[in-house]
């Protein structure tokens, strides 16, 4: 049952409705095993942001208060798009490439275990 | 000739049971609309035993010695600079997140218990809410008057009504109760009236209350000794409701259980602020959250399910993903409040050497090991003069509205994650738990208002995160906020104190 209501039929409000961010979609962006930031961060992006520009402002902004971040191999960086392994387009949009509305986009970088190699 | 005075019994009958009335030409049921949807099937309301047996009369003369001593106290408390008593002015952000965070939900529980109070069908019942709708009441009034003197020296208490309905992590306790109120009377009543009331209460209030004694500060621990009779009779009540449903109808067994597994789950996830307030900031500490847990939760709650047993109810649903997060939680939730501490209504810090050994002692297989390396880091960085505040805003759990900050038990360096579609749209979840939550009920938690959300679609002001601090949140930035070190509230005490 979608909902335990007085009425029948009941319909919430979609609160967070694509419509509803002015032109752009949210996208979650999450680092793995690097715990220094406390969860994955959200961005309301255009669906025609290439991906390039995540790489050259987004990434940047989220984690580049971590030690590590100058040093990552993006050549052997592991992608998940919505738990799915995923291998970027540079040149392609978000939506070209299935980033919609509410995505999560993860990335783990092999050779780096953090912070005092504890995950941090 | 008639007894003047009327002997407990009668006097009982007549201010209770004898103040209902029967339906001889309006339907029953119409009078009471919200009692059949959730499905719950009362065959005999008679059946209820009153948890406790006051009436209005010698309930307001109770309540008004207790109301005589406790203001008595507040006063003394005032007039004598309590304030400058309590252990570290640190002590006094826990106060403020209390006051942000948990008094407004005693409001929430007075709305509350004042509905069920109206629309269950069974006078017994009706009457033992409105009771506790107006200790409710009285909890908030007397929490604000006891913190209204911290107001007078200290930053961050003097906009918590307004917070409460707004600032990103006040949604947490915020939501936790708008669910319980907009569910159905009996899903209300296992939310707060037993799960949390009788399970979980004795975790927040306890630990504070202590911690209140233990750090100077005589107005909380006294108004905490005023409300404890209270709780117990609150606590009475969540159980006798539990039995009652389970005893009057075998159908009620899966749905009880079912909310039971919910609100235990959401009842957790609430307490981690709890668990952060003991193990972070109380400056002189209780006990660690972990021992708090297993004292209050694992034995106590224990006992109480083995007695529930005979009526087929079990341990709520993931009790043993609960306790291994007990060893994490209250780590991953400072760290979060430390790192958000230019957008928060209280001071955060990094622990002194003192505590981080503490917390090694307190939690030898996880301290070290994965929270000692975030406060090395932070260190590092503030010696730099970099005291790290991170950038961005975080991804919210759909149900409970934490920021997903909890990780995955067996590999607590990667953040847990879990997510679902509903009608074309993905929403995501802190756990397992969460997730079961929303996938019962998706039409209720759509509408959930998470605060990065709301700030993305430009409903919280701004688009400048400073202004949407002070002009939507109302944060006094530049003092509420931030660190401790170099605060106005740090300052004004040496100056109170006498150090340089």
């Amino acid at each position: 049952m979608p909902v335990y209501a007085l009425k029948p039929n009941y319909k919430g409000e979609r609160m967070d409705r694509v419509e509803n961010f002015g032109g752009n979609q949210l996208v979650y962006f999450g680092w793995d095993e690097h715990r220094m930031f406390c969860a994955a961060k959200a961005f309301p992006l255009p669906p025609s942001t290439p991906f390039a520009a995540v790489m050259e402002n987004v990434l940047p902004e989220a984690f580049g208060q971590h030690p590590e971040f100058s040093q990552i191999n993006w050549d052997t960086a592991e992608w998940l798009l919505n738990n799915e392994p995923f291998k970027p387009q540079m040149n392609a949009t978000l939506e070209s490439q299935g980033i919609d509305h509410k995505s999560l986009v993860r990335f783990k970088t092999p050779e780096l275990k953090g912070y005092a190699g504890a995950g941090v | 000739m008639a007894a003047k005075k009327l002997n407990i019994k009668d006097k009982y009958r007549l201010l209770t049971r004898d103040l209902d009335w029967d339906f001889s030409y309006e339907d029953r049921k119409k009078a009471f609309p919200y009692e059949e949807f959730e499905g719950i099937k009362i065959t005999d309301w008679d059946k209820w035993e009153d948890p406790f047996r006051l009436t209005m009369d010698s309930y307001w003369k109770y309540q008004a010695e207790k109301e005589k001593k406790l203001y008595a106290i507040f006063d003394a408390f005032s007039q004598n600079d309590g304030h400058l008593n309590v252990s570290d002015p640190r002590y006094v952000n826990a106060l403020k997140l209390f006051l942000t965070g948990v008094s407004p939900l005693e409001y929430q529980a007075y709305q509350g218990f004042a509905q069920v109070g109206r629309q269950f069908s069974g006078v017994g019942a009706r009457v033992a809410c409105q009771m506790q709708s107006l200790d409710e009441l009285r909890h908030v009034q007397t929490q604000v008057h006891a913190m209204s003197h911290y107001n007078k020296f200290f930053d961050g208490l003097q906009e918590f009504s307004h917070q409460h309905d707004r600032v990103w992590y006040l949604s947490v306790p915020r939501s936790f109760f708008t669910d319980a109120r907009s569910a159905g009377p009996f899903e209300f009543m296992v939310a707060i009236g037993f799960s949390f009331e009788y399970v979980l209460t004795n975790l927040l209030f306890v630990p504070f209350m202590s911690g209140a004694a233990h750090n100077g500060d005589m107005a909380t621990v006294t108004f905490g000794f005023s409300a404890q009779s209270d709780e117990a009779r609150h606590m009475t009540l969540g159980l006798e409701v539990i039995k009652f449903m389970l005893e009057q109808h075998e159908d009620n067994l899966p749905i009880v259980q079912k909310w039971i597994d919910k609100w235990f789950w959401r009842g957790t996830r609430l307490l981690t602020i709890v668990s952060m307030m003991m193990d972070y900031m109380l400056p002189n500490k209780v006990m660690s959250w972990k021992e708090a847990w297993e004292v209050y939760f694992e034995e106590a709650g224990g006992a109480l399910f083995k007695d529930l047993a005979r009526y087929g109810i079990t341990m709520p649903k993931y009790s043993e993903v609960i306790e291994k997060e007990k060893e994490h939680i209250s780590h991953q939730a400072w760290w979060t409040f430390y790192t958000h501490g230019h957008a928060t209504g209280f001071h955060t810090w990094i622990p002194s050497d003192e505590e981080l050994d503490w917390l090694s002692e307190k939690y030898p297989d996880t301290f070290d090991k994965y929270y000692r390396p975030l406060w090395e880091l932070a260190k590092e960085k503030e010696a730099k003069g970099e005291r790290f505040y991170t950038t961005g805003l975080p991804q919210l759990c759909q149900t409970c509205q934490i920021p997903m900050l909890f990780t995955e038990m067996d590999n607590p360096n990667q953040n847990s994650m879990r997510d679902t579609l509903y009608k074309g749209e993905r929403y995501h979840f802190c756990s397992d738990g969460c997730c079961d939550i929303f996938e019962e009920e998706p039409e209720k938690y759509v509408q959930a208002w998470l605060p990065v959300h709301q700030i993305f679609q430009g409903n919280c002001g701004g688009p400048d995160m400073g202004d949407i601090l002070s002009e939507f949140y109302k944060i006094n930035v530049g003092a509420d906020n931030m660190d401790m070190k170099g605060s106005p509230d740090e300052e004004r005490w040496n100056k109170w104190k006498g150090k340089a």
